[in-house]
């Protein structure tokens, strides 16, 4: 046994005989999950940069073409119009998501017994797949026999996923019903270590709930919310299962983000020279969301609680 | 994600009960009617939908186009349920239970091990690049590597067969479950691991003597979220396989809907079906699972 990396381990020199043996004897246990991480999950990675530079139709042979796949992505306008589409989903499912998730989770955080038990049923839509949650609001919305036929409202009977506006609403409403409740618990936990002092402090100073919401709560959850909306926004990048069951891209293309237009040239007209760049993109679009809002964030690791 | 992730490895999953303090407890809370009021409406956002699943299932195709959409079935039927299990779907459900278990198993163990290793040899230079390789994982979205896993799969030969689905699965729940494991183990004192070695044992006894039943608890976190996660994955199945025989359960509920079509009551009875099992496994879990994200994230 010899020292440690965690931060509050003191140096044990007594121990340093042990060291070069010990870590030679440990070392191996890594190699079984890095051997399948890396031929599965890195590998692919560097693999898809590769494949973005070749012709391929996913059966026959693989050709290296240069960089013919990346210009002609490039200049086709269904890039930008997926990019745009992706980031109308990012957007909006933020701003539904965050505001709601916020109040939830704060409610989440009280005291109650009957706040855990209503937290417990939040909890099921997430154990639904994207396509059991997709096949069953595609049966609710059926203009002819849904929901609104079914009630009788006029209201409700709208062609829910034939309209592109209205598609992107619906594809918005279940994702915030199904991942609210996550974010939720993320939030809950972050209030319930905010310090009592605080709230404390505030009541003796008269502070009202609202007051006390935006002067303590609020700014206490700062990174909490940085945390969640990462979260939030990289994991919109991938919404495929759904989207792909649901309208399939549709009406027309007013729903077809970035994976699904990847999955629709790769598997459906197999160009995988091309969707390998769509992949690319993919990747990059996500790193350069996760670090902005880590910059957004400034020092994560300085400490909320300053001052207290 | 990384930077994010890397910015909660401190955290400390064992801890069940949160910090002594209790800032919204009685005072704050107790009368917070918009709080209140947004639980109440969330309860009905969430329930809704999930009741008319349930009712509509145990319908009459014939009475879900005349009754009300909501009241319960005035008839209530099986007829759904054995026509979803007359077609096929005791196969699709083995081959869903074989690709969640041929996942969390190696998954969990490989973890472990791969845990065990980056905190007992945390000084090792190459231990902690392999560390920060794990963390790197977590921003690797499925989607984009999903190419050349398709291609790796095939010169394998393992195309259209269930390990096509399990082999990746396990690559890509590997960096979360050894982040939550790892984080887990350092809280572990470490003079029981240096009495044990003066007691002679090795590092692999130790792994199953020691750290295997302290990390229960986030081994059933990594478990039930890999499990779910499997038990649902849509893209893997529908990219790597491709005859009925291979299908799983995502796909058998998509594949439904196109069979039945307007026989909405048996695809919903597919839909239950298919979501009974992870159901089941929150309801054990869920304590387990609750607290080990809400910890590993929160801080």
């Amino acid at each position: 046994m010899t020292t440690d990396a965690a931060p509050l381990a003191p140096p044990r020199p007594s121990s340093r005989g042990a060291r070069a043996g010990q870590s030679g004897s440990v070392a191996w246990m890594a190699l079984p999950a890095l051997a399948i991480f890396l031929g599965f999950a890195v590998l692919p990675l560097l693999g898809v940069l590769a494949l973005s530079f070749t012709k391929w139709d996913g059966l026959g042979a693989i050709h290296p073409i240069g960089i013919g796949n990346w210009s002609s992505v490039l200049a086709d306008p269904s890039l930008f119009h997926s990019l745009w589409v992706t980031f109308e989903v990012m957007l909006f499912s933020w701003l539904v998501q965050t505001p709601i998730a916020l109040l939830l989770g704060v409610f989440m955080a009280g005291q109650h017994r009957y706040r855990a038990v209503l937290a417990v049923f939040y909890f099921v839509p997430l154990l639904l797949s994207a396509a059991a949650i997709a096949v069953t609001f595609k049966a609710l919305l059926d203009p002819n026999f849904g929901l609104g036929p079914g009630l009788h409202s006029d209201l409700l009977t709208q062609n829910w996923l034939g309209d592109p506006v209205l598609a992107m609403g619906v594809i918005i409403f279940i994702v915030s019903w199904q991942f609210i409740p996550f974010h939720a618990l993320i939030y809950q936990g972050a209030v319930r270590q905010i310090p009592s002092s605080l709230y404390e402090a505030a009541a003796l100073d008269g502070a009202g709930r609202m007051r006390t919401f935006f002067s303590i709560t609020l700014p206490q959850l700062k990174y909490t919310v940085i945390t969640s909306s990462t979260l939030m926004v990289v994991g919109s990048l991938t919404f495929f299962d759904l989207i792909f069951v649901l309208t399939a891209g549709g009406p027309g293309d007013s729903t077809r983000v970035l994976a699904l237009e990847m999955y629709r040239r790769g598997f459906g007209a197999n160009q995988m020279g091309p969707a390998s760049v769509l992949a690319v993109i993919l990747v990059l679009v996500g790193l350069v969301i996760a670090l902005g809002l880590r910059r957004l964030g400034g020092n994560a690791d300085e400490s909320q609680l300053e001052g207290v | 994600m990384t930077a994010l992730l890397g910015a909660t490895t401190d955290t400390q999953p064992q801890q069940a009960t949160p910090p002594a303090s209790h800032p919204v407890g009685r005072g704050w809370s107790r009368h917070n009617w918009l709080a209140g009021l947004a639980g109440w409406f969330w309860l009905a956002v969430v329930l809704i939908p999930l009741y008319w699943i349930v009712i509509t299932s145990f319908k009459a195709q014939s009475d879900y186009y005349q009754q009300n959409a909501f009241a319960p079935p005035g008839d209530p039927t099986l007829a759904n349920y054995r026509l979803v299990l007359e077609n096929d779907f005791v196969r699709y459900f083995f081959n869903s239970v074989l690709v969640a278990v041929g996942t969390t198993v190696p998954t969990v163990i490989f973890s472990l091990m791969a845990a065990y290793a980056i905190v007992r040899g945390a000084h090792s230079r190459w231990l902690r690049r392999v560390q920060g390789l794990f963390l790197m994982g977590l921003a690797i979205p499925l989607q984009a590597a999903i190419i050349p896993i398709y291609l790796v799969i095939i010169k394998l030969g393992l195309y259209d067969s269930l390990p096509a689905i399990a082999i990746p699965s396990i690559a890509f729940a590997i960096p979360l479950a050894v982040l939550v494991l790892s984080n887990f183990l350092r809280d572990v004192p470490r003079d029981l691991f240096e009495s044990m070695r003066l007691d002679g044992a090795t590092e692999w006894t130790m792994l199953w003597r020691l750290a295997f039943p302290l990390t229960r608890p986030a081994m059933v976190t990594v478990a039930v979220y890999t499990g779910v996660t499997v038990w649902n994955g849509f893209l893997l199945p529908l990219v790597l396989t491709q005859s009925p025989t291979e299908r799983t359960m995502p796909l058998a509920v998509w594949s439904f809907q196109g069979q039945f079509q307007v026989n909405v009551p048996a695809v919903l009875a597919s839909v239950v079906l298919s979501t009974v099992p992870i159901v089941v496994l929150y309801t054990i879990g869920r304590r387990q699972l609750v607290s080990g994200l809400s910890e590993g994230f929160s801080k």
